[in-house]
């Protein structure tokens, strides 16, 4: 008995301290928690913030204004032989054809300056649309068909309410005589918004109304899949090489720091040595996909190679040591047993890269990708953009059109980012293996 | 260490006991074995005998795993690993600069301390090791060499109905006879087994111990162990190291029961280990 209670004394002291200082932990558990959680709210907000910016500012893009007219396409003036060929129906005067529909529509606009400001209502590519319409169907030849003519930017920021009708006059980009006009049209059923195929089937424009994402798109696609051409194989190469073969000494020591520096290099250093080295050296054309897809392969290679060599890492030796103790050569066992066994970590990793190239800016202006280009690229040596330095450019326009068309190209990009990093979770989570 | 070099100074560091055999599978004489400037391995001769289970006992570190890796050439892979002396297998020296470790493999299988199946089906584990050696000549032939390897690891009445089941799904005890089977089935001349029980209960334990003496009519074996009942169960012949020593080699009965070095007494007695 007497030797228990000097035993169970400290006993209890320690339960004492430990209990005081336990209500000081959990309490130190509870506040660290808590500033976490804030901590993924604010950065939950700031998306959110950007995303309905954007969404905001760039849905309206999706749809465009059209006018409908009656237009009367006589065959005197577009096929007067009847020859019904291609070549003649293509070239027939469709903007006087236009011309004269507005006129026919608006009988009282007689003055010299009226009668330019009605022109200028609709786009200048709609001759170019209306064209294009006669020649995919030649039975209109003949008749007066109501078409739906692609508006002017500034009508389409009217009806969409960017420019504000109840300013005065001399503030406002559209002057009353066209209002009264749009009103009109307006009153009868003329104008309507419909959806914008045209962002997504044409190169960029100086004309707001007729400029879209397919040559960016083009560009990006072309630049993306050489760049994974290139750099994938290169990196998993490379990465298998170091992991797996090279013998660890001084000189790969070296070489795992210039990979670990190189991932951590400005963007705008690899444009500028592709200037120097690719175009001025070697005479790679400027402004094509090949040249980006150069730069870009340069950039994205740390990041290939550092995620491949992570994912060689994590596959356990046991398994290359069954492997080789079967009999198996060490080029077997790497084919065999460990790529397929790292292949999910290093696409993931790859995807992360290309996502990362899909949103490079900086690199491709110092090789020219900056260059006014209206023609989607259909190769790999054409001249192109790439869908962030549009982003860039039409950031840069200053018509009122270009605003929203920033924003929709921003909210094309960010889906295709957001597709890419969502492949890259599932394939992780798909091929996620425990050993 | 300290105890080590103390050791070593009091106590003769040759073999006792008649590390040779007649007519031996494998004929080790005068092996060192280097990680960098640390030598792991000191002069062993040791022979392992046709259709016996030899077993390497010892304190942990004392280079048993070093020595058996040695006997297939794994220790290839490790960086600054180095091998002198000399090692035979049937007469044909193993270290020979010709001698190409990939077919050597083959001839002397390894069976790992933690079962290590290939992330694949059990069939596919079983089938791996003929299919890149071109054992066989159609599927028929592969899939009776498959029957026959995993009847002799005594895994195929568990497994026979779910070949195409990855084999990481099995039991501990049933991935490491997976594993058996899968040397086996390259036909080897040698087994080489590193704690193959360590990561098993007792039944899966008894059921390998039991295996590994039936293997014993087709294969030469040897086994790391550290367990002394399993020794003292399932092998032949016993050696004894230590600190990168053979001290002490002979008949597993007279190892554990007149054991003539004082080290080899310690250890068997439990004094250290
Ligand atoms: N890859 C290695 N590199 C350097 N030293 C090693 C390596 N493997 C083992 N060793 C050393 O060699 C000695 C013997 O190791 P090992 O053969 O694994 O012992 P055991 O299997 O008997 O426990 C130990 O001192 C160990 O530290
Ligand atoms: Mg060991």
């Amino acid at each position: 008995m007497t030797d228990q209670t000097p035993a169970s004394a400290p006993n209890q002291r320690t339960i004492d301290a430990v209990n005081t200082s336990l209500k000081r932990r959990r309490a130190k558990e509870r506040r660290f928690r808590r500033l976490g959680a804030a901590a993924v709210a604010l950065g939950l907000l700031f998306v959110a913030l950007l995303f309905t910016d954007i969404i905001a500012k760039g849905h309206t893009a999706f749809q465009q204004t059209y006018i409908k007219l009656p237009v009367a396409l006589e065959r005197a003036q577009i096929d007067p032989e009847g020859s019904g060929s291609a070549e003649v129906i293509a070239r027939a005067n469709y903007l006087g054809i236009i011309r004269a529909a507005l006129r026919e529509h608006f009988p009282e606009v007689t003055a010299r300056r009226d009668k330019r400001a009605l022109y200028q209502m609709v786009s200048v590519g709609a001759p170019q649309l209306l064209r294009d319409r006669v020649l995919a169907d030649p039975a209109l030849i003949g008749t007066t068909a109501e078409v739906w003519l692609l508006a002017d930017d500034d009508i389409d920021m009217v009806v969409k309410g960017y420019i504000d009708r109840d300013l005065p006059e001399s503030e406002r980009r559209v002057k009353d005589r066209t209002l009264g006009w749009i009103e009109r049209l307006e009153a009868e059923g003329r104008i309507a918004k419909r959806f914008n195929t045209i962002f997504f089937t044409n190169g960029t424009s100086r004309e707001p109304e007729l400029a879209g994402i397919a040559g960016a798109l083009a560009g990006s696609f072309y630049t993306l899949a050489l760049t994974l051409l290139l750099s994938f194989p290169i990196g998993v190469g490379a990465a298998i090489y170091l992991e797996e073969f090279a013998p660890k000494n001084r000189w790969t020591d070296v070489i795992e720091v210039n990979i670990n520096n190189l991932a951590a290099v400005p963007s705008i250093v690899f444009g500028l040595l592709g200037l120097a080295v690719f175009i001025g050296i070697f005479g790679v054309p400027r402004s094509t996909p090949l040249v980006a897809a150069l730069v870009l392969t340069l950039m994205t290679l740390p990041t290939i190679i550092i995620s491949s060599r992570a994912a060689l890492k994590s596959v356990p030796p046991s398994i290359r040591e069954a492997a080789l103790g079967v009999g198996a050569s060490p080029l077997q066992t790497q084919f065999h047993h460990v790529l397929p066994l790292a292949l999910p970590g290093m696409l993931t990793g790859a995807i992360i890269g290309m996502a990362q190239a899909l949103g490079e800016t900086a690199p491709l202006l110092m090789i020219g990708m900056i260059a006014f280009i209206v023609d989607v690229p259909a190769g790999f040596t054409d001249p192109a953009t790439v869908l962030p330095v549009q982003i860039f450019l039409w950031a840069d326009s200053p018509e009122r059109g270009f605003v929203e068309r920033t924003s929709a190209a921003i909210m094309v990009l960010l889906a295709f980012l957001i597709l890419m990093n969502l492949a890259a979770v599932l394939l992780r989570r798909r091929f996620e293996r425990r050993w | 260490m300290r105890s080590g070099e103390l050791a070593r100074s009091q106590e003769s560091r040759e073999t006792v006991g008649d590390y040779s055999v007649p007519d031996a599978r494998m004929r080790c004489r005068d092996v060192e074995v280097w990680y960098g400037d640390k030598r792991a391995i000191h002069g062993v001769s040791l022979d392992l005998g046709r259709n016996e289970v030899l077993s390497m006992i010892g304190p942990s570190g004392c280079g048993k795993s070093t020595f058996l890796r040695c006997l297939n050439r794994m220790n290839d892979t490790i960086d600054g690993c180095r091998v002198s002396g000399s090692i035979q297998l049937d007469g044909e020296e193993i270290y020979d600069r010709a001698l190409d470790p990939v077919p050597l493999r083959a001839r002397v299988g390894m069976v790992f301390q933690k079962p290590n199946p290939f992330p694949k089906s059990i069939y596919e584990n079983v089938a791996y090791g003929p299919r890149i050696h071109g054992l066989t000549n159609n599927k028929t032939e592969l899939d009776a060499l498959v029957e026959t390897s995993l009847r002799k690891a005594g895994l195929w009445d568990e497994v026979k109905d779910r070949l195409d089941a990855p084999g990481t799904g099995l039991s501990g005890g049933q991935q490491q006879r997976l594993c058996i089977a899968r040397t086996i089935a390259v036909s080897p001349e040698v087994i080489l087994m590193d704690e193959p029980c360590s990561a098993l209960d007792p039944i899966a334990t008894a059921i390998i111990e039991e295996l590994i003496d039936e293997l014993r009519a087709n294969y030469s074996i040897a086994i790391v162990t550290h367990s002394m009942q399993q020794a003292a169960r399932v092998s032949q012949r016993t050696a004894y190291f230590h600190l990168g020593d053979l001290i002490e080699v002979g008949e597993t009965n007279q190892i554990f029961t007149n054991p003539q070095h004082r080290l080899t007494e310690d250890y068997i007695t439990g004094r250290f280990g």
